[in-house]
């Protein structure tokens, strides 16, 4: 990987990496050239991109009016956004009780946090299902919220970066007269910042995916996220006007990527960080 | 002396550990309601017959276990979700190493091409996978008609029950790609250019050679943590089968996280489906413990 011989090389490396590009937009190209054709053209199939006949307004209108579109990526905002907040505000103080103080039952404490991290909300989905509706939660923004509030992942991660951090820090805080508590988000939060921020955005991805709880308790189209409202509109329009349907994926798939194309360093080291530290 | 600001030692301590406790009181009540208590509860429905919404209940011990192992459409869920991280995780992983190994094999485009392919990672996957499903459409999805310009037979890839776990791995392998790549790139920014230099005065002439003998064993580690996360991710695949297949056809793509939610939530027999969860959790488990017990022997450690 050192040096290489010749023009050949560099000239070869693009090509195939741009081939391996081109399949791998492939699904993006389609994606919104399709949202731009009427239905007639999409079934003549054809591999043509650019339409003969221009459908962008009825595709998208009939989008945004099939279901309510704007509500469901509204509610996909607040419930990863709450979510995040809830992880961070519980995990912090904990991940730093974990790293940096001595205390009976620090071990039993952090056991729990390796178990939860073996044990996928899949699994226990149905006590948690039961406890939701006990609680008359069912179709609420608040149950997509509540089971995500604690994060073990964050624990872990926060635990690790904290452990980093030298104990005068802390002991500097102390003889200026802090609290603990005040110690976690005056001190410990500032200098967190870079494990915060990584997994804020593992942690936006993960949910903003998220189907299986989203599918489980909430059937209303009103508090749908993104992918069960996704879910809605296929059962809406269960014909196959596609090209409906691609504009209504473009809707979806557009604010993350957008998110994402803007604070790209952001998101690939946030990934990054939390997939090698977890 | 690391108190110095608290009276005595002991008190000191008492204090740090009052303190401890008290930051981590919400944790430790959310731990019990979201994670001990709902883990018992998987477990002690899993040894009875209840159903959801009948208070009707019978303990039934180890038998829904015995039944799981017997019942031909649980056999089938397992064997189609290892066919899927059969098809998935390998691919996603060398796929992911070339990526990066063509990626760092030269200067110019690398944010461009970093970015491109990382791109599925950060796409809405069921929006996705509909885009997928109409890619792959048998009349009139583009892959197919492309298959049938190069002169090769239209494939129905979700439609008939051979092909539907190569067309859901396919949408597999292109999400998760990406993902591997950057954390071979990581992997792969940390090896030290100074053995490269020392591997070719030894008389690794070849780009073959140099991978061979420092490139591949100095990623090791970064392998090891690839493949667990990689075969651990597509376990869980579900995102797709709910929106694309729902198990079909022919209970073809009924995978592990499809036949727990189906049983548990559509057919309400939540002792069967907490037996299944039960079955799961205890699969990943293997599968974590087998991973970093037989991969850390090859691997070597800087």
């Amino acid at each position: 990987m050192t040096r290489r011989d010749g023009i050949a090389w560099p000239v070869i490396r693009i090509v195939l990496l741009g081939a391996i590009a081109l399949v791998m937009t492939a699904p993006y190209i389609f994606m919104i050239t399709t949202s731009f054709k009427p239905q007639s053209e999409v079934f003549a199939g054809g591999l043509n991109l650019l339409p003969q006949q221009w459908s962008i307004v009825a595709n998208y209108s009939k989008a945004v009016t099939a279901v309510p579109l704007l509500r469901i990526l509204l509610n996909g905002v607040i419930v990863c956004a709450a979510i995040v907040f809830f992880q961070i505000l519980f995990a912090l103080p904990a991940a730093y009780s974990l790293a940096k103080l001595r205390f009976g039952g620090r071990d039993i404490i952090f056991g729990l946090v390796i178990m939860g991290l073996l044990v996928p909300i899949h699994a226990i989905s149905i006590p948690l299902y039961a406890m939701a509706r006990w609680a008359g939660l069912l179709n609420t923004l608040a149950v997509l919220i509540a089971p995500f509030t604690l994060s073990v992942f964050a624990i872990f991660l926060f635990r690790q970066f904290i452990k980093t951090f030298p104990n005068d820090m802390v002991l500097a805080a102390r003889s200026d007269g802090l609290s603990e508590a005040a110690i976690v988000w005056r001190v410990i939060l500032p200098n967190a910042w870079p494990a915060a921020s990584a997994f804020a955005i593992f942690s936006v991805v993960a949910h903003w995916n998220d189907l299986y709880w989203p599918l489980i308790t909430v059937s209303k189209t009103q508090l749908a996220t993104p992918p069960l409202g996704l879910m809605f509109f296929r059962a809406a329009e269960v014909g196959d006007d596609y090209g409906a349907l691609m504009a209504a994926t473009v809707l979806i798939t557009l604010p993350l990527v957008l998110f994402f194309l803007f604070a790209q360093r952001l998101f690939i080291e946030g990934l990054t960080m939390s997939g090698i530290k977890g | 002396m690391r108190h110095e600001v608290f009276p005595s030692v002991a008190g000191a301590a008492r204090h740090e550990a009052i303190a401890a406790w008290r930051l981590c009181a919400p944790t430790l009540v959310l731990m019990l309601l979201l994670l001990v208590l709902p883990s018992l509860a998987v477990v002690a429905l899993s040894l009875t017959d209840a159903e959801l919404g009948s208070s009707d209940w019978h303990f039934l011990g180890l038998s829904a276990y015995r039944d799981l192992l017997g019942d031909r459409d649980f056999q089938r869920a397992f064997r189609n979700t290892a066919v899927y991280v059969g098809l998935v995780a390998p691919a996603s992983v060398l796929l992911g190493l070339a990526l990066a190994l063509l990626i760092e094999a030269g200067t110019t485009a690398r944010a461009f091409f970093r970015s491109v392919f990382f791109l599925p990672v950060v796409s809405l996957i069921v929006a996705m996978g509909t885009v997928w499903q109409y890619l792959m459409h048998p009349t009139i999805g583009p892959l197919d008609l492309l298959l049938g310009k190069l002169g090769l037979p239209a494939v129905n890839w979700l439609g008939t029950s051979d092909t539907v776990l190569w067309g859901l791995a396919i949408i597999g392998i292109w999400q998760a790609v990406g993902f591997n790549m950057v954390l071979y790139l990581a992997g792969l920014t940390s090896i030290d250019r100074a053995l490269y230099q020392a591997a070719e005065i030894d008389g690794a002439k070849s780009a073959w050679e140099r991978f061979r003998l420092v490139t591949w064993p100095m990623l090791s580690p970064m392998t090891l943590f690839v493949i667990t996360i990689s075969v651990i991710n597509s376990v869980k695949v579900f995102e797709t089968v709910a929106a694309l297949t729902q198990g079909g056809p022919a209970k073809a793509s009924e995978v592990l996280l499809w036949s727990i939610y189906q049983e548990g939530f559509v057919y309400l027999h939540i002792g069967t489906a907490s037996a299944m969860a039960v079955v799961f959790v205890a699969v990943l488990l293997v599968l974590i413990l087998v991973q970093t017990r037989v991969l850390e022997r090859r691997v070597q450690y800087q």
